[in-house]
């Protein structure tokens, strides 16, 4: 399929490319392209104007930042995967983007796409959610922060004003003592989750004593399943926890698309929220 | 110097891996436009308003047309397959003129200059639509008071065929397994969409295509627009696949040929992936309902089928003949007293349905396989045990079967045993019986498939006996040039199955040359002159030895040359490797040699003509028989419902290979097309007539991360309806493989009084049986 006509702008620099934004209220920022493009293809989007962010050096690049991990938004998926700061510090993020797609989306994804898109099938929001990341936004008015809770607010919308650029995430490390995984559930290799559960716990004395568990395509945005994270708090590994994740689908609106109903979403979320906390708590 | 036999890597591969090859889409023609279809949003409608002038003002469009613009010249697409005297073939506009009746239907098109400009243009195309009731399910279809598609109802046709007594088989049968299925509707999806180019000197006329069938096409062009036959050429350029899909006479074909013809310039049509999953011709798409009666110790006495065959919205070219190439086939392997097939084709309001890799018989398998898995289930016997207790002796053989086909030579027990050794089907049996005791909430199925089917299309005479409208014989010739290089034509067109190597490997040996002497050319109706085409598992089995017969024919010219030079009798003559000797001497010709005297002709014998050619064609005698086992484990999640398979072995048995890299090649792609039947692919419609599954995002197909290493091997009994002994392999992996891993699944699950899963196997349909 063929896009309508369209203008495209290689941003120079960051100041120029928000300048570029707040220009125009039609224009929209192209980062890997992997959402964006289909979208235009199947004439589903008419942006009047593409910013190219793809060469800014402020969004590039994966950063150790001591306490935290910065991830550039134009870090690709598969630049994320090599990261060895990722994988010691926030390896629920390169567990996620392992499963995102194939290794030709991969290269071209980025991070931070994969989250401006805000699609509830993403596998990325619903584990900056569970990690309660921080995001970093450019306008022509300065940067701002949102924090994860506060970022996805509907169904492929997001905190970011028409004119502001994503510059990147911060991941706090949780340090010693966690445990994490991603149960993605996808009914080929290389299609979307319809289901994910992110799950990050910590144990102490064989107890759990915090998890954090984020939701993927259980809602319009990513959901965090505080009725099980609060239900575990102090909780032995066995069987309770298994009754615990029953409550994993709680106050959910999950999606009817081909791929599943809702009440076997819920049924699903339940499944794998009790699995990926085995496997957090290192024992499966 | 044995060819025939050897795993040869295709001598296309690297042409195709290097990126040198010809698609229609990468074609240019000095001042070609390009063009546009705007199609239906409507499953079912009346177009009183179709008004292309805005579009017609825009930068680069060159012209814009309705379907009124065409409804003088345009013709009807054509079906060559009216299958039975009741049959309604409804009139088939290329572009739609007054009345939609499926959603993607061709309305207006916008012809450019690039076709950037030409969808831009379409938007500004306005039409109205006054909507029709849309007809979506088959029995409702049929109900009196339904809402009809064509004037003359819902019906396209009815068939009956009856052999043997089937009330008596039936009457007081100890075992009756009577169940039905259903056949979900499927999107063939080749690697390369279907793309046309037509051009024009002002006289004739050249079209390009991503078909299967330069020659059919050919034929029906002339047929459908009038333009003379001897006016057209077809050229088929690399084919990036087809899987029955490009079998057709498309409405793009004849609308781009028109578009040339009227405005005197190249015109080019590619579709784009979405475009494809509206308007490529669909696969599949039947209710079967099937009642066996049977005796007590499981040996089968008749069999019923009565199908509904979802037909779409009209009739194209083969259409109404899909389900009866199963007519024949549902009986399969099996020995019983009484047949009875029916089939009612149906119109509803979508897209054709036609052939899709396998046609007919894939659905017939289904359903005796899963029915012969339920009548062992009933019987609390093993399915292979049941099976073994009906089927076919491989001393029987040749057999005459209940639906009157005569089955030249097969051996099921040998394949079986084979394939069951190398599954290690009792240490599985045995897992399975542990996992059921434990009640580990995954548990294993394991799926048996015993397949045959009829290949090879075909016998005209059988067709003509069916009223299909074509023969099934097919061409080859050979030129042996100045040099002694070897040029083979042959009248079916490749579009993957490698048949430049393959019928290089048979030249190679019949004549004696080597196998990087010889060229293959075909696809190009001005070079392959006569020719049926490629599809239903016939190429090598006719092509192929047409191919063979044209070698003989040269090699007996050859003869009667040498026995002139080396004055001596034909029969004094042996030949081998390439070599003609009179016995006991030394004086010889090589074949190379023959054909420079043949090419100068200085010194011929009385009565032969110059050059070193032949023209041959093969007719068959009968269809052939591949068959084989396939056996396929499962895991199922009883927590998630999902099913994996975890392995799976196929034994089939083609006759004799000409190249067994080939064979695995079509096994393993086959195969996973039958996966994906069983486990993936659905073509939806919701309630409107709109189809859901326009992306690959919606229709999912597998790859290789989604299935097993297949494990593969072969029994080798040889055809007797042709001197190669070959059997088609095209579509058998296809055809096998369905009902193997449904069995598979059901068979996890039977304990839990789960006898059904309707395909394709979602982990949702699992869960909500489980439940
Ligand atoms: C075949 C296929 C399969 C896929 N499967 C998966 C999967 O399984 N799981 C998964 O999570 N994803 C999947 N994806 C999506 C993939 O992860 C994309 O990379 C991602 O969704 C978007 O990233 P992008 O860089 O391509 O963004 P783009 O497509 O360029 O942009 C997406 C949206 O985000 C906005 N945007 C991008 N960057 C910024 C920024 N810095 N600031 C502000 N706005 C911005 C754009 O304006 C646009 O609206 C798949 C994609 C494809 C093509």
């Amino acid at each position: 399929m063929i896009p309508a006509q369209f203008d495209y702008v290689r941003a120079g620099s960051l100041g120029e490319a928000v300048q570029e934004l707040a220009a125009d209220e039609d224009a929209k920022v192209l980062a890997g392209g992997q959402s964006l493009l289909p979208l235009l293809r199947l004439r589903l989007a008419y942006p009047s104007k593409l910013v190219d962010v793809g060469r800014l050096p402020e969004l590039t690049g994966v950063h150790d930042r001591g306490d935290h991990v910065f991830i550039g938004a134009m870090a690709t998926h598969d630049e994320v995967l090599r990261s060895g700061v990722v994988n010691a510090d926030c390896p629920l993020v390169a567990q996620a983007t392992a499963t995102v797609a194939d290794p030709a989306v991969r290269h071209r994804g980025t991070f931070g796409g994969s989250l401006a898109h805000c699609d509830p099938a993403g596998d990325l929001p619903a584990v900056v959610l569970a990690l309660e990341g921080v995001f970093v936004a450019r306008s022509a008015e300065g940067e701002r922060e949102i924090p994860a809770a506060e970022f996805f607010v509907d169904y492929l919308e997001s905190a970011l004003g028409p004119g502001e650029v994503l510059v990147g995430v911060r991941l706090p490390k949780l340090g010693a003592g966690w445990g994490y995984h991603y149960e993605k559930f996808h009914r080929t290799a290389q299609s979307w989750a319809t289901v994910g559960v992110a799950a990050a716990v910590k144990r102490s004395n064989g107890a759990i004593e915090e998890a954090r568990i984020g939701l993927t395509n259980m809602g319009p945005t990513p959901v965090r399943a505080r009725v099980v994270e609060t239900a575990l708090r102090g909780m032995q590994m066995g069987d309770d926890v298994r009754r615990a994740c029953e409550e994993a689908a709680a106050g959910t609106s999950p999606p009817s698309d081909l791929h599943a109903q809702p009440d076997y979403r819920r049924h699903l979320a339940r499944v794998l929220t009790h699995r990926a906390i085995l496997h957090a708590a290192g024992s499966p | 110097m044995t060819e025939v036999g050897k795993a040869r890597k295709r001598k296309e591969d690297r042409r195709l891996l290097t990126g040198h090859t010809q698609w229609t889409d990468n074609l240019r023609q000095p001042g070609m436009l390009h063009v546009m279809f705007l199609r239906s949003p409507m499953a079912h409608a009346r177009i009183t308003r179709v008004d292309v002038s805005a579009a017609r003002d825009l930068p680069g469009v060159v012209a814009a047309f309705g379907g009124q613009d065409f409804a003088a010249e345009q013709g009807s697409l054509p079906c060559a397959w009216p299958v039975s005297e009741d049959i309604v073939i409804p009139d088939h506009p290329p572009m739609a003129v007054s009345e939609v009746r499926y959603v993607g239907e061709a309305v207006a098109c916008v012809v450019a200059t690039d076709h950037y400009l030409a969808a831009d243009a379409l938007e500004a195309i306005e039409v109205d639509y006054e909507p029709l009731p849309a007809v979506l399910d088959m029995n409702e279809a049929l109900a009196p008071d339904s809402p009809k598609v064509h004037e003359a109802g819902n019906q396209a046709y009815t068939v009956k065929i009856t052999s043997g007594d089937v009330e008596a088989a039936f009457r007081d049968a100890p075992v009756v397994i009577d169940r039905t299925y259903i056949q979900q509707r499927l999107i063939p999806s080749a690697m390369e969409p279907r793309a046309v180019l037509a051009g024009t000197d002002g006289d004739s006329f050249t079209l390009w295509s991503s078909t299967q069938i330069p020659h059919v096409l050919r034929v029906m062009l002339a047929v459908v627009t009038g333009i003379p036959e001897h006016k057209i050429r077809v050229i088929a350029p690399d084919v990036g696949g087809g899987f029955g899909s490009k079998l057709q006479v498309t409405a793009e074909e004849v609308l781009c040929l028109l578009l040339t013809k009227r405005l005197g310039k190249p015109v080019k049509w590619t579709e784009s992936r979405s475009e494809g999953n509206l308007t490529v011709h669909h696969g599949r798409d039947q209710i079967q309902h099937l009642r066996l009666a049977a005796e007590a110790d499981g040996r089968i006495r008749g069999l019923q089928v009565e199908l509904l065959a979802d037909m779409g919205a009209y009739l194209m070219l083969v259409t109404p003949g899909i389900p009866m190439l199963g007519a024949s086939m549902f009986n399969a392997i099996y020995k019983m007293d009484a047949y009875e097939f029916g089939c009612t084709g149906v119109f509803t309001t979508k897209m054709p349905t036609d052939a899709y890799r396998g046609a007919g018989r894939p659905e017939a398998t289904y359903g005796i396989e899963r029915v012969m898995d339920e009548l062992a289930a009933e019987l609390r016997l093993d399915p292979l045990e049941v099976r073994r207790r009906n089927w076919i002796k491989h001393d029987e053989f040749p057999y005459t079967t209940i639906s009157g086909l005569t089955y030249d030579s097969g051996n099921y027990e040998a394949a079986t045993d084979k394939a069951m050794a190398l599954f290690g089907y009792d240490k599985l049996r045995a897992e399975q019986a542990d996992r059921r005791d434990r009640g580990d909430p995954v548990q294993l199925g394991i799926g048996v498939s015993t397949f045959t089917e009829m290949c090879g299309l075909a016998p005209s005479r059988m067709l003509g006996a069916a009223n299909y409208g074509a023969g099934g014989w097919e061409h080859g010739s050979v030129r042996m040039l100045p040099t002694g290089k070897v040029e083979v034509i042959t009248g079916t067109s490749p579009h993957g199955q490698g048949h430049a190597t393959a019928w290089s490997q048979i030249t190679a040996d019949a004549l004696g040359v080597p196998f990087e002497d010889i060229t293959v050319l075909h696809g190009d109706t001005a070079i392959a002159h006569k020719g049926m085409d490629t599809y239903g598992s016939r190429s090598l089995t006719v092509g192929g030895i047409a191919v063979l017969k044209a070698c003989d024919k040269v090699k007996d010219k050859a003869r009667k040359l040498a026995s002139h030079l080396l004055e001596c009798a034909p029969d004094d003559l042996e030949f081998a490797e390439g070599v003609f000797k009179v016995k006991g001497t030394d004086s010889q010709k090589t074949i190379q040699e023959l054909a420079y005297a043949a090419f100068t002709a200085h010194d011929l014998p009385e009565g032969v003509e110059a050059g070193l050619d032949s023209d041959a064609t093969f007719d068959p005698e009968n269809y052939s028989f591949p068959h084989g086992t396939h056996l396929c484990a499962v895991e199922v999640d009883t927590e998630t419902g999902m099913a994996k398979i975890r392995s799976y072995v196929a034994v089939d048995d083609v006759g004799a290979v000409v190249n067994p890299l080939i064979v695995e090649g079509q096994i393993h792609g086959g195969i996973a097309q039958g996966v994906a039947q069983a486990l993936y692919e659905e073509a939806v419609y919701d309630s409107e007539g709109n189809l859901l599954t326009t992306t690959m995002a919606d229709y999912l197909l597998p790859t290789a991360m989604d299935l097993p290493d297949f494990v593969t091997d072969r029994t080798e009994t040889p055809a007797t309806s042709n001197p190669l002994g070959a059997k088609g392999v095209g579509e058998a992996g296809t055809i096998a493989s369905t009902p193997a891993v449904v069995n598979a699944i059901v068979d996890a699950l039977r304990p839990r009084g789960i006898h059904d899963i309707q395909m394709p196997c979602t982990p949702e349909r699992i869960w909500r049986a489980l439940r």
